[in-house]
């Protein structure tokens, strides 16, 4: 490009660039390969360093027992039930957020009621909320609603964020009135505008909103630490964390490995095929 | 700007009431009945309760355990911060300088957005594992005598290199972004003038990206005090001693494993003061950029 050479960057340069990159890239990407790798082998193996830098052969055999066999540390819970419940949480946060978030911001931008500001900061205070500073009472919440070993308990309390309602609510601001008028000229009500008009250009933000409730779900700890007790009921990485034990030697690493892979597998996949919406809408929303 | 809206008067109620409802639940009540709980005095099996005023505030802040759990806060998220934010802008400054690959590379580079920060932490103590860690050989050919498990300063290291690792990605897309939004006719006015490369950087695309900067900064603070609770609880369990035991950690295991109800809620609203400080500061930054951008 012609403009690369203007301003300089030179053949040398741009190699440098490739090659830090590149050095930037294994740091990345090297953790995720390790236990891939380890995932492959036997516990023998893996416990015998240094592993091998390629995939062993153990594979296929490490990967049905974790999904089919159960694992004993958790009570036998088998890889693919986690799997499960962590879809059902992060499906559930995501879908359930931006349900939640669209509808109060349709309320807040195309109606007008009273306390409809009081409504808007009480919304927007929970900002700075976050589980982190009320575990303790959330719990005691949670055991009185009878919702601990539940879905509901695992995602209710974490379905309700102001920064979707807010940015919804900067999105609905910037629709011009007259798509509102005429589409009441012509005899819609709210549903059908909300149907018709605002949902379908809304579609960006959603996908984007998508990708990163997803992820926000997906990777929860502390709150599915609390509120699950039963092995049955965990997410896959609270399981995860139970499986492992540095003290006693009957860890089953190779599992471990295999049930790493599982948990990080499906969340890199949502991001790298939704790449598009994902980055713009990252940088776009947070900002 | 007057907006048109629709003339309905319960059908607003309706819309609202799921999240008015989650919040007041979830949100509002739990935080009150923190603030309620850090002014008494309760044992741990709830019989007697009394109201003690600040004395909670008082016991938890002269604490030479919570003393030590603000240093290792801040030294943590300092580390973090710095270290995840450094490597990302040098990486986004080589990537803006390239004509082709740059797709290629930031693919392969947000991958670690997408792993749980506490899987972080275990990825990292997989590979440096005393006893089977393959990383921890050379280490220890160096002449190291690693253990993380039992040294306060290498589990410290531990935590903040998976931390940092979980980090990189989204610091280098916001940086990206801040570097394509630096008009190209500056630079190049830089260039003619003789301004070299480190020069230019220092002088014109540092500067023009403080905004991402600073805004990264406030981020990574709030990504370092609050999310990575699950690294420590995976990798370190604040130990060994304490020498990992961030706020939220000792939170979470004053409240839940030792059962000092008064002490952890005063800790809570400890932490709701900082969070309220940095939205605070966060929007400040947010309406300034609205102001001259």
């Amino acid at each position: 490009m012609a403009d690369g050479a203007m301003i300089g960057t030179s053949l040398r340069s741009r190699l440098m660039g490739h090659f830090l990159l590149v050095l930037g890239v294994i740091v990345v990407v090297f953790p995720i390969y390790y236990v891939f790798v380890a995932s492959t082998h036997t516990v023998q193996t893996i416990l015998r360093p240094p592993l091998p830098l390629l995939p062993g052969p153990e594979g296929p055999a490490n990967y049905a027992e974790a999904i089919f066999g159960g694992v004993g540390r958790i009570g036998g819970v088998g890889v693919g039930r986690l799997l499960w419940n962590t879809t059902v949480v992060a499906l559930g946060i995501a879908v359930g957020k931006i349900i939640i978030s669209m509808a109060s911001a349709y309320a807040i931008v195309f109606f007008r009621f009273p306390l409809r500001m009081a409504c808007f900061w009480l919304i927007f205070i929970t900002l700075m909320l976050p589980v982190e500073v009320r575990i303790l009472p959330t719990y005691k919440v949670m055991v009185e609603l009878h919702l601990i070993d539940t879905y509901a308990g695992l995602i209710l309390p974490l379905i309700a964020s102001a920064t979707a309602t807010l940015l919804f609510r900067q999105f609905f601001m910037t629709i011009p009135n007259e798509l509102l008028e005429a589409a009441r000229v012509d005899g819609a009500g709210p549903w059908r505008f909300f149907r018709d008009i605002l949902l379908p250009l809304s579609l960006t933000n959603i996908a984007a909103l998508f990708v990163i409730l997803f992820i926000y779900g997906w990777t929860q700890y502390l709150w599915p630490l609390l509120i699950t007790n039963s092995n049955s009921m965990n997410t896959i990485v609270i399981a995860l964390r139970k499986m492992i034990s540095f003290a006693d030697a009957d860890t089953p690493w190779n599992l471990v490995m295999v049930t790493s892979i599982l948990a990080i597998l499906p969340p890199i996949l949502v991001v790298v095929l939704m790449q598009r919406w994902f980055v713009k809408g990252l940088v776009e929303t947070e900002k | 700007m007057n907006r048109a809206t629709f003339p309905h008067k319960y059908l607003p109620w309706l819309l609202i009431a799921p999240q008015l409802a989650i919040s007041l639940v979830f949100f509002y009540w739990p935080a009150l009945q923190a603030l309620r709980q850090s002014l008494l005095r309760e044992d741990a099996f709830g019989l007697k309760t009394q109201f003690v005023g600040l004395t909670n505030f008082a016991r938890v802040l002269s604490d030479p355990a919570y003393v030590n759990s603000i240093k290792v806060t801040t030294l943590f998220s300092a580390l973090t911060a710095g270290l995840s934010m450094g490597i990302a802008l040098l990486l986004a400054v080589q990537a803006e300088k390239l004509v082709r690959g740059k797709g290629l590379y930031r693919v392969l580079m947000i991958w670690p957005y997408a792993v749980a920060p506490a899987i972080a932490g275990m990825l990292w103590l997989f590979m440096f594992n005393p006893s089977f860690g393959t990383l921890a050989l050379p280490l220890r050919w160096m002449g190291v005598q690693w253990d993380p498990l039992l040294k306060g300063n290498q589990a410290m290291a531990l935590v903040v290199a998976a931390a940092s690792w979980k980090q990189i990605s989204y610091n280098f897309l916001f940086f990206v972004a801040g570097l394509q939004a630096i008009p190209r006719s500056l630079i190049e006015a830089a260039a003619i003038d003789g301004a070299g490369p480190a020069r230019r950087f220092w002088t014109i695309v540092f500067p023009l990206l403080a905004p991402t900067t600073f805004f990264l900064l406030v981020v990574n603070t709030v990504y370092a005090l609050f999310d990575t609770f699950g690294i420590i609880h995976a990798v370190t369990g604040g130990g060994p001693g304490k020498s990992t035991e961030t706020l939220v950690y000792k939170v979470y295991n004053d409240g839940f494993v030792n059962l000092i109800l008064g002490d952890s809620a005063a800790q809570s609203v400890v932490l709701m003061v900082i969070v309220i400080a940095l939205t605070a500061v966060q929007f400040r930054y947010v309406e300034r950029r609205v102001h001259y951008g």
